[in-house]
């Protein structure tokens, strides 16, 4: 799972107000790299939730991205960070966690496994 | 790429090793495939440089196609397991990078504005009734730019009403009208081989 996904994923458990963003466990992150396109990455920034991004990138053991995104976005060194943790950092093994209620949803394979048991929705 | 060349990948794919009649699952065939994604992409640019989601994305033929067509991110989504393994390996053999997540995309809740297309060739519903429905509402509360979608041609006008009145959408098109074979894959089927009426569909959502 890359952070590019997990940026969207929410708990949706019956009843949670707090789904947005799962905090992740890691326990074997693999890096891979892609293809670096700058505008794409511009077009994104609008778009991303920063916070639930800078969070999972540390959770996946880096912690290379400021705090808030730089007003001057095309700043080639600070793209290059994005990209890196959007795109290039993909968690093999470990847990998605609801804030709320502490449910979690494991990741194996690089695949999260988001299904509901029956009581939950 | 090429429409040929595209069509050649998509044919080399690995398909349900089991498929389970009670999720209809049927492979999305190289032909319908890559002329689906084709069109979004050459006549309406939905595809490259573009967040695209797959719905029901089985062994991720649609999915495939979309990275092919240098879609920027690519993200399947499916309920089953199994299917979602060979889709790995599918992703894999082509070399080409697709996130998957396993999940039921009925009951999802995606965040955020991030996918621009759904690409999907839902259950026709004749398992679970509805189901194209569902998949369709689903499809057109995460994409910013436009759905496309595989439904019965017998379906044509309960969808159409159903997409532009409940669903969200701004405009509710049938690109072209294609003729979906369905090999016989599972023991109840008579005959070997049916050939049946889809539409592709195009659904522009509002936008939020």
């Amino acid at each position: 799972m890359r952070l590019i996904v997990h940026n969207m994923l929410t708990c949706n458990i019956k009843g949670v107000i707090n789904k947005f963003p799962l905090r992740i466990e890691a326990e074997k992150v693999i890096k891979k790299e892609v293809d670096f396109n700058p505008d794409f990455l511009r077009h994104m920034l609008a778009k991303i939730e920063w916070k639930a991004l800078v969070d999972g990138a540390r959770s996946m053991g880096y912690t290379e991205l400021p705090d808030h995104a730089p007003a001057l976005e095309s700043d080639e060194p600070f793209l290059r960070k994005f990209h890196h943790a959007l795109l290039e950092l993909n968690l093999e093994e470990g847990s998605l966690v609801c804030q709320e209620s502490g449910r979690k949803f494991p990741v194996e394979k690089r695949v999260p496994n988001m299904l509901l048991h029956e009581d939950e929705v | 790429m090429k429409l040929k060349q595209l069509e050649g990948f998509l044919g080399d794919l690995q398909q349900f090793s089991n498929p389970k009649v009670e999720l209809e699952q049927y492979p999305t065939g190289p032909h319908i495939a890559s002329r689906m994604l084709f069109t979004a992409e050459n006549s309406y640019g939905d595809i490259s440089d573009k967040v695209v989601a797959d719905f029901g994305c089985g062994c991720g033929t649609l999915s495939a196609a979309a990275a092919l067509l240098d879609a920027s991110c690519v993200i399947g989504f499916d309920v089953d397991p199994q299917s979602l393994e060979t889709a790995t390996l599918n992703a894999e053999e082509l070399e080409v990078e697709i996130d998957f997540v396993q999940c039921d995309v009925t009951k999802l809740e995606l965040k955020g504005q991030v996918v621009d297309t759904v690409v999907m060739n839902p259950p026709f519903g004749t398992r679970k009734k509805g189901a194209d429905m569902e998949f369709l509402s689903a499809a057109m509360k995460v994409a910013s730019r436009a759905v496309y979608s595989l439904h019965k041609t017998s379906t044509r006008e309960h969808i159409k009403r159903a997409a532009l009145r409940d669903f969200n959408a701004k405009s509710a098109e049938v690109i072209c009208e294609l003729r979906y074979d369905l090999p016989k894959l599972y023991k109840f089927h008579k005959r070997k081989e049916v050939d049946i009426a889809v539409d592709l569909w195009r659904f522009e959502p509002r936008q939020n």
